[in-house]
């Protein structure tokens, strides 16, 4: 078959999003805290992760923060070698969803572990960080 | 209520199909769709369109399409269910006619997803898992999410990577007997298990490809079927929904798709059949792991031997419940919003026995099911058949 041939679109667009979070605004700042929040519904005691200013459960909006203590184990994880492109920069990342022992499932970066020695079922903590730019975020490290 | 029928089937080549633009790349589907519906674009009241469309340069690929192809006026909708909007949109329209609104109606997927670089689409379809939640922060991609389940899978079930590259090499052997496939070569256990890792323990030919292409079908009530001549059409028995949480952290379970489990118990139950009737079936292998879990998870299988029954060839051309002999996603490849409607044009071939011998399904109860997932499994629509 012959080339393809294509325009080149004269047209760029780069669109960057701003992420509304005035209503979780206490997860963002209890990160720089070094807290990780959960919400908790004050009228049907469901604990929500990632936290939410109204509850899908019971429709109510009245919502306790809570501190995660944050230890739990490892149920599945993976090890991202093909990134986004908004991610090409990074070495390639494990990415880990655990149980935690305060009644809610995560997912987080997995840091400070080789690939090799993950295994179902391995201890971890979540724990918040700051990154050097000042971005608040949260990951898994190895107990 | 109406019954509703396939009175129309269109399918254009799938692959990198830089060299037609969207509209153009429609019209290799809706064209042969009408001809052979016997309808002409003037008779078509409603178009609905599946289309993730993130990756070609048209937000409005409905209307686009609809002037191309002559279907200006008719009502138009794009339905969006990530990689299940191809079903989405069946069901729209199939709803539109069952209801007696309509007696006709198009349903066409489309996706051009070569306009832009690789590692941007990466970027796009990994972004629609949860945005805020798992892209933002952590980059996940959707190799990643189904890499998930691979782990789980192989924990628990001892499912080993050579028994996910077996669906690969099954795949690609029906993707090389059909001529509208994306990958139409033949490879091996060595080769997939040798090729470069995307998202571990998923690797290069665990993966469905990057594909372009387009499927249409025509949908009638029974009066325009009788109106028509059609003497023994394939109708669609019902379609069944569910969907699962937006967080996968949020799951009950990472060995299978609990929307999948959901969508098919309720089409079976609709249909009034169980699993062990289905002649012929395509499901959402978007990835290795997702075949098996689908066996699983559709009740071909019991949980956990999803691994088996590709070992047995169970799922062969000749086995006992025939699964994506047309390559799959995997192989004939996977248009995001073309996937559904595809499926629907090939199990309508099946159950026509138009499809040539070595690949074509022997049927005792005439009834097709397809399987369309969307997302991390967010959506599911599960489609039966019969003739």
């Amino acid at each position: 078959m012959d080339k393809p041939i294509s325009l080149k679109s004269a047209r760029t667009l780069r669109i960057t999003y701003n992420l509304p979070i005035s209503r979780t605004v206490k997860f963002w700042d209890g990160l720089k805290e070094g807290k990780v929040y959960a919400t908790k519904c004050q009228k049907c005691g469901k604990l929500h992760f990632p936290p939410v200013a109204d509850c899908g459960n019971c429709s109510s909006s009245e919502m306790e923060w809570i501190v995660l203590e944050g230890e739990g184990e490892i149920i599945t994880f993976t090890q991202v070698f093909v990134k986004p492109i908004s991610f090409s920069e990074e070495p390639a990342y494990i990415v880990a969803i655990a149980r935690l022992n305060d009644g809610i499932k995560a997912l987080a970066w997995l840091t400070g572990v080789k690939r090799e020695d993950v295994k179902v079922g391995m201890k971890v903590r979540l724990l918040a960080k700051v990154e050097p730019d000042g971005k608040a975020v949260y990951e898994f490290v190895a107990v | 209520m109406n019954k509703v029928a396939i009175i129309g089937v269109g399918h254009s080549r799938f692959g990198d199909r830089s060299d037609v633009n969207i509209s153009e790349l429609s019209f290799e589907a809706i064209k042969p769709s009408l001809e052979s519906s016997g309808l002409t674009t003037k008779e078509i009241p409603y178009m609905a369109l599946g289309s993730m469309g993130v990756w070609s340069e048209e937000p409005l690929p409905a209307v686009v399409i609809a002037e191309y192809c002559g279907l200006t006026g008719a009502g138009l909708v794009r339905c969006e269910a990530a990689c299940a909007s191809g079903s989405a949109a069946a069901f729209n329209a199939y709803s539109a006619v069952k209801s007696g609104q309509m007696d006709a109606a198009l349903v066409v997927g489309v996706e051009k997803m070569n306009q832009i670089d690789m590692s941007t689409v990466l970027e796009m379809v990994g972004r629609a898992g949860y945005y805020m939640w798992e892209f933002e922060n952590f980059g996940m991609t959707f190799p990643a999410y189904y890499a998930f389940h691979a782990v789980q899978h192989m924990k628990k079930y001892r499912t080993t990577e050579e028994d996910l590259a077996n669906v690969a090499v099954k795949s690609h052997k029906y993707g090389a007997m059909n001529p509208l496939a994306h990958l139409q070569h033949e490879i091996t256990v060595e080769k997939v298990l040798g090729s470069r890792v995307i998202a571990w323990p998923l690797k290069l030919y665990d993966c469905c490809p990057i594909t372009d292409g387009s499927a249409a079908v025509v949908l009638a009530s029974e009066r325009k079927v009788k109106e028509l001549g059609f003497e023994d059409p394939v109708w669609i028995e019902t379609i069944g929904f569910a969907s699962d949480t937006a967080n996968i952290s949020k799951r009950e379970t990472y060995v299978g798709l609990n929307a999948s489990v959901k969508a098919s118990r309720m089409a079976y139950r609709m249909a009034g059949i169980s699993p062990k009737d289905v002649d012929v079936a395509n499901v959402h292998d978007c990835f290795t792991i997702a075949e098996i879990m689908a066996y699983e998870d559709l009740g071909f299988c019991a949980k956990g031997k999803g691994a088996s029954m590709v070992r047995e060839g169970a799922t062969e051309a000749d086995g006992k419940i025939p699964v994506n002999i047309d390559g799959g996603l995997k192989a004939k490849g996977h248009p995001i919003g073309t996937t559904g409607v595809s499926m629907l044009v090939e199990l309508t071939k099946q159950l026509r026995e138009e499809v040539k011998p070595s690949r074509q399904a022997a049927m005792k109860n005439y009834i097709g099911l397809a399987h369309n997932t969307g997302g991390t499994g967010h959506y599911c629509y599960v489609t039966i058949l019969r003739r």
